[in-house]
């Protein structure tokens, strides 16, 4: 399976791609059912708090997390366009921070596979930067978590 | 190690100081080799003392260094910072590769489902 890639083909942007061993219909239904995002959105080891998907045009979605240190990390925004199986358009914001991110997804399915084509758009380059940082901080928490796991395999 | 907080603010100011086009061109021509200011100064519409504060930022930030000689000082390009940026955005994608194996395991699971 193709793992991830992600670019930043312009100061604003992050565009998203991957393949999914899977038809685009559960790609989608496991994208928007809050029981499955439960599953896999959160970081390791760190639950979901909040998982809430009002899947119609105009419907609020809003996603938490604690992180390890007890933060509350809150993601939210508003589905723009649905056009199941293939192609949504959501909106996303980052609590505290009022500035507000587009996202456009599209999955394509060939041979029961399914390609994710995503673009993120940032009101600044100064946004975009911060969300790539948010991989930075939960990266580091978590390249911690495993050395002391090796720490005390030893 | 370092503490986790000195770490990202180093990168707080290696992503500000890469905010700014003018210095991002900078930083493009000193990756061609050592530059004095007046060079710098050469392709962009700015006066040198212009130039000379988009230097301090980037100084500050560690991603370049200016030679010793007093009387032209060149600049150097120092590419520790720049490569933790680069970190940053394999970071950001090991975080969302993580998510998405989650949801392989997902997808297993209701392809097995009886329909």
């Amino acid at each position: 399976m193709s793992k991830l890639t992600i670019t930043t083909p312009a100061p604003c942007e992050i565009h998203f791609h991957r393949v999914f061993d899977a038809p685009r219909q559960l790609v989608y239904e496991a994208m928007t059912t809050p029981a499955l995002v439960r599953r896999w959105w959160g970081k390791r080891d760190t639950e979901m708090t909040v998982c809430e998907i009002d899947l119609r045009v105009g419907g609020k979605w809003r996603f938490g997390l604690r992180t390890p240190e007890g933060f509350e990390v809150v993601f939210h925004g508003e589905y723009v366009e649905l056009s199941p199986p293939d192609r949504t358009v959501h909106t996303e914001s980052f609590e505290p921070h009022p500035e507000v991110s587009t996202i456009v997804t599209t999955l394509t399915e060939h041979g029961g596979k399914t390609t994710m084509v995503a673009v993120a758009t940032y009101p600044s380059q100064e946004v975009r930067d911060l969300v790539l940082g948010s991989g930075m901080e939960s990266g580091a928490a978590e390249s911690y978590d495993r050395m002391e796991e090796l720490v005390r395999a030893t | 190690m370092q503490p986790r907080g000195s770490g990202s603010s180093k990168l707080d100011a290696t992503f500000a100081a890469l905010a700014d086009p003018t210095r991002r061109a900078i930083l493009a021509r000193l990756a061609t080799g050592e530059a004095t200011v007046t060079e710098l100064a050469a392709p962009f519409a700015m006066s040198q003392p212009a130039i000379s504060t988009h230097l301090k930022v980037l100084e500050r930030a560690g991603l370049i260094s200016r030679g010793r000689d007093a009387q032209r000082r060149p600049c150097k390009l120092v590419a520790k910072p720049l490569e933790a940026a680069t970190d940053y955005l394999e970071r950001y994608r090991e975080l969302w590769e993580e998510r998405f194996q989650r949801l392989d395991t997902v997808l297993e699971e209701l392809k097995r489902r009886p329909r």
